[in-house]
């Protein structure tokens, strides 16, 4: 075999082991009453904040961190939760350096911005987290909404809807609720617990969540368009689809967001193994990263183009960086060996030609060893399932067609979240749940009359 | 480097930086180790009839996160005995023979009362005697204190006994709680003083306890009125000062002055206005002597920068341009301007104009997700708050304006014959109908 040396970037040269704790990386969510209102203080208090502006569901940073400054968490969680239901998990899983944090005017002093992520977590904390409700729900209207997904998209307009009056119904085939939320960001962000008790904030509130429960297969959906007078869609993506190489059905090969839900539940044990993280994007950072904290001998993450054309964000690729995850790129896998579990990874380095083209280079094959290999190339669109709604249609990269108001080609069914954007951040989600509970509430009213 | 000493109605002093009489002038041990970290004197806390203080005693406003921007406290007078205070005066000024030792007094309205107590302190070796004529507190109460400093008579009275029992100075310690500090001090010269400190405390409640209903500082379940000192109360000093000693009936009358002092600028600000020392209480309160050190270097840093050789050069220097608003100039026109380059689109000064003033800044959300703000010049009455608001040094300037206009004060304008044309300035006509 032509062994040749992988282009790497790695400080594992200065940090022989993944040892630095991951809060000195990202502080914790919690701070305690002095540490946030000294935070809440140093807050300018812009007018048409420029945080406010960044969040994609506008939260209202200025005034949730006045309330904190003020002693009214009440208040606070109010104001943050009227904009964001999800607010304490975005506090916690939102990319705040590319949103409210990067755009804070503090920057511009060449001064540490806000912590307002931290803040977030603090003021919704006894709110969200003590399940006391700070809405006035509307009277019933005897409306009844059927959400297919309880992930970020999903309870977002499911709680909008119940403020409302309308009863919701959320189906989600997982055993928990929650979605990515529960099963698919990784620990060292939020760890499943959070995820489960915010739901059952959501929950307290009146949406009434079925786990377990399969639309099309435990419940048709016949039945589904029968029960309820509209439906939302927010199931997401799929799974992460085989690579298409030799090798991959030996032990060791997995999806990297079963691997991180594994992590979630404890079911999953790296320590001491060699990891191989194949991507560029979030999840494969995400999943090098969790790796590195649970103990991995060593990560490789692996991306066929360079460090400017990965999909992750530079703050997670710093992180990545800090915790020892060598990075190996322009370079794609060619196979995986091994006598039953993963021993190898083979590779060959990639270039782009002169017309921008990537390709292969012959010859250049070499070896990573390592005791798994994860694969986080991209969620697979969920258009079987899509193609089975009637009306509703899915562009060319398999994402749901929807308007303005998120209402997709059947004006009964409205849909948001990973399967109409085809995946992005929880917040993003979340506004779909807002603009389409608007919709969907605007459409019951003009359909009957409440 | 310029000389820090001073002299004040007679009294020697390294610097012109004391302590206030106060709880950091309470022990001899304490005034040694004020005079060890470098301040030039001390005002020992009131003797008098020794008393009993409640437990709980002070109580503070933050501002911000900033703690202690403003202080209050209920405690009175010493609470120890006049011979224990007496060796200790003694003993200090054996120690510190070129450091100011005033001591402060306050005993019953009895011309008596006052002679003897007088004559101790004065054998003890005190360089002078403060009368405390302005604690506004419990000793109020009984006759002394405030009671004595908000009746001008019975300021004039007591000094004029203080004066014929006392060989050294005798400074007047005046109250704020007054409507005009001129006649209080005023009546303190008529009565002999050789020099007025000011201010004393300022009538307070600091604030109230949302829980329990009870108004700080809470004693059990109740409160009582303090008297409230440190920064938040610097500016009401510092009228009060340049009032006396741009009063040409007491011009002459040297000033110790006090309130809300913690740095040198402090100071030199009390020195342009008038005062001659100052004295600290509260930044010691909160930080302790060491304070004084940065205060020394700073204050003498200030006087070689500005070429002054002595303290005494800067006094009084701002005296000529404080005047009364009537002559003040009219025409002076400046505006507002913005460094673009340096704003960090924080739209505060937009807002604060819009709402709080005159309405005279534009405001544009930028594609960068910024704010981008610009002053609207012709509606520009230069009132200066968004240079006040705006976060970033230097970024909002007030720039003086080449108008031509005749300088005019309104006393000028306002005659038979005004000297030029009264400059316009932007009004707003009808804004509201119905």
């Amino acid at each position: 075999m032509n062994q040749t040396e992988a282009p790497r970037e790695s400080l594992s040269a200065l940090q022989p082991a993944p040892t630095i704790a991951v809060s000195a990386l990202r502080p914790a969510p919690t701070m305690t009453w002095d540490e946030a209102l000294v935070e809440a203080h140093r807050c300018l208090m812009c007018w048409d904040a420029p945080c406010t502006r960044a969040c994609p569901t506008s939260i209202n940073v200025p005034q949730f961190i006045k309330r904190i400054s003020t002693g009214d968490l009440l208040g606070s969680a109010r104001t943050i939760l009227s904009s964001n239901i999800l607010g304490a998990s975005c506090a916690r899983v939102c990319p705040v350096e590319m949103l409210c944090e990067g755009a804070c005017v503090l920057n511009d002093l060449h001064e540490r911005p806000i912590q307002i992520g931290r803040l977030q977590a603090f003021g919704t904390e006894d709110v969200v987290f003590g399940n006391h409700n700070p809405f006035e729900i509307a009277a019933p209207t005897g409306r009844s909404i059927g959400v297919i997904g309880a992930g970020p998209a999903g309870l977002s307009v499911g709680a909008e809807l119940v403020k409302l009056g309308h009863s919701v119904v959320i189906y989600d085939a997982q055993p928990q609720p929650g979605g990515l939320n529960t099963y698919g960001v990784a620990n060292y962000k939020m760890d499943m617990a959070t995820a489960i008790a915010e739901v059952a904030f959501i929950t307290s509130l009146g949406v009434e969540i079925r786990t377990g429960v399969s639309v099309g297969s435990d419940i048709s959906i016949d039945d589904l368009m029968e029960t309820h007078e509209a439906v939302f869609v927010g199931v997401g993506l799929g799974g992460i689809p085989p690579l298409g190489i030799m090798g991959e059905d030996l032990n060791g090969v997995e999806d990297a967001l079963d691997f991180i839900a594994d992590v979630r539940n404890g079911s999953a044990v790296v320590s001491g193994q060699r990891v191989a993280v194949i991507g560029g994007g979030n999840t494969a950072i995400d999943a090098a990263t969790q790796s590195a904290l649970s103990g991995a001998q060593h990560v490789y993450l692996v991306y066929r183009r360079g460090r400017e054309q990965m999909g992750g964000y530079p703050h997670d690729i710093e992180r990545a960086l800090q915790q020892g995850v060598e990075f190996v790129h322009w370079s794609t896998p060619d196979r995986i060996e091994g006598s039953d579990s993963v021993e190898r990874l083979v590779c060959s380095r990639t270039e782009l030609t002169t017309d921008g083209t990537l390709v292969v280079i012959d010859g250049t094959e070499y070896a990573i060893p390592v005791d798994r290999v994860l694969r986080a190339t991209g969620q697979a669109k969920r258009t079987g399932f899509l193609g089975t709604l009637a009306g509703v249609e899915t562009d060319s990269s398999g994402r749901v067609i929807v308007d303005e108001h998120h209402r997709t080609g059947n004006d009964r069914i409205w849909a948001g979240g990973d399967c109409v954007n085809g995946g992005k951040e929880v917040v993003n989600a979340v506004e779909h749940g807002k603009i389409a509970a608007r919709n969907i509430h605007e459409a019951l009213l003009a359909s009957v009359g409440i | 480097m310029a000389d820090l000493s001073v002299n004040i109605c007679g009294i020697e002093s390294p610097n012109p930086f004391w302590l206030a009489s106060a709880p950091p002038t309470n022990t001899g041990d304490q005034i040694a180790r004020a005079f060890d970290a470098g301040w030039g004197g001390a005002v020992w806390k009131t003797l008098g009839e020794p008393i009993e203080n409640v437990y709980s005693r002070y109580s503070s406003v933050d501002i911000n996160g900033s703690r202690m921007m403003g202080f209050s406290n209920i405690e009175l007078i010493t609470d120890r005995s006049l011979e224990l205070n007496l060796i200790e005066i003694e003993e200090v000024k054996r120690r510190y023979p070129d450091n100011a030792v005033i001591v402060s007094l306050m005993v019953e309205s009895d011309p008596d009362a006052w002679d003897t107590i007088i004559k101790q302190v004065e054998q003890a070796g005190a360089d002078g005697i403060e009368l405390n004529f302005g604690c506004p507190h419990g000793m109020s109460e009984r006759g002394m204190g405030a009671a004595v400093g908000q009746v001008p008579e019975y300021t004039c009275d007591i000094t004029t006994w203080a004066k014929s029992s006392a060989t050294t100075p005798v400074f007047v310690k005046l109250t704020p709680n007054i409507t005009d500090i001129r006649y209080a001090a005023r009546a303190a010269k008529n009565g002999g003083a050789d020099a007025v400190s000011l201010i004393n405390t300022i009538n307070s409640i600091t604030g109230v306890d949302l829980d329990s209903f009870t108004p700080r500082p809470v004693v059990g379940d109740m409160s009582s009125h303090g008297g409230y000192c440190g920064p938040a109360v610097k500016p009401i000093a510092l009228n009060m000062v340049a009032s006396i000693a741009a009063d040409p009936q007491t011009a002459d009358l040297p000033i110790s002055g006090i309130g809300g002092i913690g740095t040198w600028q402090d100071a030199a600000e009390y020195i342009l206005l008038g005062a001659t020392t100052i004295q600290v209480c509260t930044a010691v309160m909160h930080y302790g002597y060491r304070i004084v050190e940065s205060m020394h270097e700073g204050l003498s840093n200030y006087l070689d920068g500005k070429g002054l050789s002595s303290v005494e050069e800067l006094r009084g220097k701002s005296l000529e341009r404080v005047t009364t608003w009537e002559n003040l100039d009219i025409n002076y026109v400046h505006k507002a301007e913005i460094n673009q380059e340096t704003c960090i689109g924080c739209a505060l000064c937009y807002i604060a104009c819009e709402d709080g003033a005159h309405q005279a800044i534009g405001v544009k959300a930028t594609e960068d997700g910024k704010s981008e703000v610009w002053i609207k010049w012709d509606d520009c009455v230069g009132c200066n708050l968004c240079s006040l608001v705006c976060p970033v040094k230097d970024c909002i300037t007030m720039v003086p304006q080449d108008v031509g206009a005749t300088s005019m004060t309104w006393v000028e304008y306002s005659s038979d014959n005004p000297p030029g044309e009264l400059y316009p300035r932007p009004k707003h006509g009808l804004t509201i109908s119905s």
